[in-house]
């Protein structure tokens, strides 16, 4: 009997293992990002509706803010844009929007006809910004506290549950780091 | 010999296959000033992942955001980084899941030391197996000596 305690063990440890990482798996496309806890990235980048006011990472500071990267060509970003806007309507964190990699027209015509949800738009165009706030894939949202540091980092489209159960705590709990 | 449509279908992927492999070189742009920084260039872009196709590498994707790092890398190289600088450049954003070789630090030791380990549990199997079998034959032979005396 004890000469199969061994393989038997060893069996049970695969199995283990292997289930830990099959039922992991579906989160396995979501990565941490390593901004979490550090300043927000630097920016300055042109404003989609007034040239002379370029939207930067000054205007982050002193309150909390949700950073959301978006654009037209992005499917799930118009899933997500009716939460965008009940976060508007609730008017406890604005909302500064990343145009990434898209037409300045487009943009306009798409907040025209949907609404726009945002208190200032930032247009990056050749994807530099996005880049330094590590964005793989539209949309992204971050929740910067008002000592602007990386709170909080959402990957896919905001929904209202998200938002309920994941930032607005950490607005709740206080200033933040 | 297979009927007329089922060769006509090889030769279709056939051709699909060799087609493919000129598809395959996504990256176009001109090389690098000189052969050192151009091979430096071919090097890093092979050994960063694409975060948008998490199986290619940065070289290899024809998705946007990877052309963009590609630029990235290659204006890096251009103004006098290192390898090191511009892996940490990319760390720093996207986390160490953009380098397709883990780096040897501590978080990473139990990746790096797994298959120490796992060699070392297999080397005490074998010796364990083999000196039960030595121990077999031992005996086998001692029983068979037993044996021949006995008539």
């Amino acid at each position: 009997m004890n000469r199969f305690l061994l393989p038997l063990a060893g069996f049970a440890l695969l199995l283990a293992v292997l289930l830990v990482g099959l039922a992991r798996a579906p989160q396995k496309s979501i990565l941490p990002s390593p901004l979490i806890g550090k300043p927000a990235p630097q920016f300055s980048l042109p404003n989609l509706f007034d040239n002379t006011a370029p939207v930067s990472s000054e205007s982050l500071k002193g309150h909390w803010s949700l950073v959301n990267v978006w654009g037209t060509w992005c499917v799930e970003c118009r899933a997500e844009h009716e939460a965008l806007l009940q976060i508007k309507q609730e008017a406890r964190v604005p909302i500064i929007g990343i145009d990434w990699k898209d037409q300045n027209e487009d943009a306009l015509t798409w907040l025209e006809q949907l609404g726009n949800p945002y208190e200032r738009v930032g247009t990056d165009r050749d994807g530099r910004v996005a880049i330094d706030w590590g964005v793989y894939g539209a949309p992204e949202s971050f929740l910067i506290s008002p000592a602007g540091t990386v709170v909080y980092k959402h990957i896919g489209a905001m929904t209202p549950q998200v938002w309920q159960r994941e930032f607005l705590p950490r607005v709740a709990a206080g200033p933040g780091a | 010999m297979k009927p007329a449509p089922a060769r006509l279908c090889t030769a279709l992927v056939c051709a699909a296959l060799v087609g493919g492999g000129a598809a395959l070189a996504v990256d176009t742009t001109p090389a690098l000033p000189t052969p050192a920084l151009q091979q430096r260039y071919y090097e890093l872009t092979h050994e960063l992942r694409c975060m948008q196709c998490q199986s290619e590498a940065l070289a290899d994707s024809s998705v946007s955001l990877a052309a963009d790092l590609r630029v990235q890398v290659r204006e890096l190289l251009l103004a006098g980084d290192s390898d090191d600088q511009i892996r940490d450049h990319m760390v720093a954003r996207y986390g160490d899941f953009i380098l397709f070789r883990p780096r040897m630090i501590w978080r990473n030791a139990w990746l790096w030391g797994a298959p120490g380990v796992l060699m070392l549990v297999g080397a005490l199997v074998a010796w364990r197996v083999l000196r039960a079998r030595a121990r077999l034959v031992d005996s086998e032979e001692a029983g068979s000596n037993g044996e021949s005396l006995d008539p």
